[in-house]
């Protein structure tokens, strides 16, 4: 039995992993509440404290490959902005990533009826990475002649007042890569603005340090940095203000339920290898 | 008949099943009108398949895992040359400077400027070419010497000097424990201890080899950290992909 249970064929544990997420997803087993962690509560906490009409620049650094983990957390940031009538500056480093950038802000200023140039601003993608984050903390317009869709930056009314990255009151980086470093390095150190950061769950271990310098005041790591910040948002919304059916599609707190228990079953399959592995080594 | 081609043959027989059932389960969403046939719901059978094709290798590799491959390379190549080209060669190189000397009455005037960047940009193709392959030393000198101007000393202030911070931070406040001394304390010996476990000047025994045992731990639990983090991002991956078969292809969830 040992023997059998050690050599089991990799593609049965694919099947029971395929069964773990697919159960929950179709009915309501490992529905456990989301109690949010203090680093998304910061970053929530902050963008509560700006005030209507402050400039929030989101950059989302992430292609395709990274949606599942990053694009929850995008809407969710950007729902909440456009929700306190917050002016949205989004841009991306990565070439691939500008059309999720786009879909999402079409999506969460249509349900806000927020107006491009007014409401937020479009920069799309541009080359040069750190030499980028140099040149928009020096002079914006020059960085950025033009927007996405080809407008004059020094003609854009939501500009007017935003020459440089020192003008900019609160940042966040939405990274699937190493773009929270350079940030930091040339952007949020040298212009002194303050910065927090959504990453993939595989690059959240290596941002800890940069929240105990201050470096960074939140961090929302994966999918369930996304599921908390989705619940904070839920639990903020006023007595008696109804949710949009939009607002209520909660992408990432969904994922919850599949996840929990997945990682139930990755919990069990590793103490049971560690159990037989023992069991082999004293026989031996 | 042989292991190999029984094998083989099992294969096959596999393959046209699953080709089969998604042709079957396109088939009855197209003519129960759950899926429309216009461009979206083309765009979710194609995607669906592309996921299934994809996943299909956890079985093994197979022909339908290779066109998946090859059909994701292909488009994120021509993806890529075409946003190059739309927004960074055309706004930034042909539309102020190359556009000027192709048409005469092109309105505004030529940035001449931009012919530098340009021609150190085409000495980067020149290592396709033996002979001249030394042109594209002058561009990364550009690169590197400028790139390590800028970078050092912003790069030894954020990722130097304010990281030590924290582990240079007074332990007790007027001598009192409080969860914020246990924190320091930790960060304190992890990077003691973590950093002797490197040090290989000395060798690892006696008090040495304790602390750098200790740095281990320190490291393994840290990799602990790390995979479980991993699981839970690669885990997030497919249940995106999940939602998408079942909610926009198949509608088993609404």
């Amino acid at each position: 039995m040992i023997k059998f249970l050690l050599n089991i064929d990799r593609r049965i544990i694919f099947i029971l992993v395929l069964l773990a997420l697919i159960i929950p997803l179709k009915s309501q087993i490992f529905n456990m509440p989301v109690k949010p962690t203090s680093t998304v509560e910061k970053i929530y906490k902050k963008i509560e404290s700006l005030s209507q009409g402050s400039i929030f620049l989101l950059s989302s650094d992430y292609d395709p490959q990274s949606r599942a983990e990053l694009y929850p957390m995008h809407i969710a940031l950007l729902r909440h902005c456009f929700r306190k009538n917050i002016k949205v500056i989004s841009m991306t480093h990565w070439i691939y990533g500008v059309g999720i950038a786009e879909e999402a802000l079409k999506k969460a200023s249509a349900e806000y009826n927020k107006k491009d140039g007014e409401d937020y601003v479009f920069l799309g993608w541009k080359p040069g990475f750190a030499m980028l984050i140099i040149g928009m903390g020096q002079d914006l317009y020059s960085a950025y002649p033009t927007d996405y869709y080809g407008k004059n930056t020094r003609d854009i009314p939501m500009l007017k007042n935003v020459a440089s990255l020192r003008d900019i009151d609160y940042m966040i980086d939405l990274a699937a890569g190493a773009t929270i470093e350079p940030w930091i390095i040339y952007g949020s150190d040298v212009y002194k603005f303050e910065m927090g950061a959504g990453c993939t769950a595989i690059s959240a271990p290596d941002m800890y340090p940069f929240m105990q310098t201050k470096q960074l005041n939140g961090l929302l790591g994966g999918m369930k940095g996304a599921a908390d910040y989705e619940t904070l948002l839920e639990k903020g919304t006023l007595v008696g203000e109804n949710l949009t059916l939009e607002e209520k599609t909660n992408l990432a707190r969904e994922a919850m339920r599949p996840l929990t228990a997945v990682h139930l079953l990755i919990i069990i399959l590793v103490i049971m290898c560690n159990i037989l592995y023992l069991l082999t080594r004293e026989k031996k | 008949m042989t292991p190999e081609k029984n094998n083989k043959t099992i294969d096959t027989i596999l393959l046209i099943i699953f080709v089969a059932f998604l042709l079957g389960i396109n088939i009855f969403l197209f003519s129960g009108k759950y899926l429309h046939f216009d461009t979206q719901g083309v765009g979710i059978v194609v995607a669906a398949f592309l996921t299934l094709a994809m996943y299909s290798f956890l079985y093994k590799d197979n022909p339908l895992f290779k066109i998946a491959e090859h059909i994701f390379v292909g488009i994120g190549m021509g993806m890529g040359v075409v946003l190059t080209w739309l927004q960074v060669i055309k706004p930034l190189l042909y539309k102020p400077l190359i556009r000027h000397a192709i048409f005469d009455n092109t309105p505004g005037t030529p940035d001449y400027i931009l012919i530098v960047p340009m021609i150190l940009g085409i000495f980067m193709f020149a290592r396709l070419y033996g002979k001249t392959s030394w042109l594209s030393r002058w561009s990364f000198a550009f690169i590197v010497g400028g790139g390590a101007g800028i970078g050092i000393p912003v790069i030894i202030n954020s990722l130097i000097l304010k990281q030590l911070e924290p582990s240079l931070q007074p332990i007790f406040v007027d001598w009192v424990v409080t969860w914020q001394s246990i924190n320091i304390l930790l960060i304190l010996v992890g990077t003691i201890s973590v950093l002797i476990y490197f040090f290989f000047s000395l060798p690892h025994k006696g008090t040495i080899g304790g602390i750098s045992r200790i740095g281990i731990w320190f490291l393994m639990i840290s990799f602990g950290a790390t995979f479980g983090y991993t699981v839970m991002g690669r885990m997030s991956l497919i249940i995106q992909r999940i939602q998408f078969l079942l909610t926009d292809w198949l509608h088993i969830i609404k």
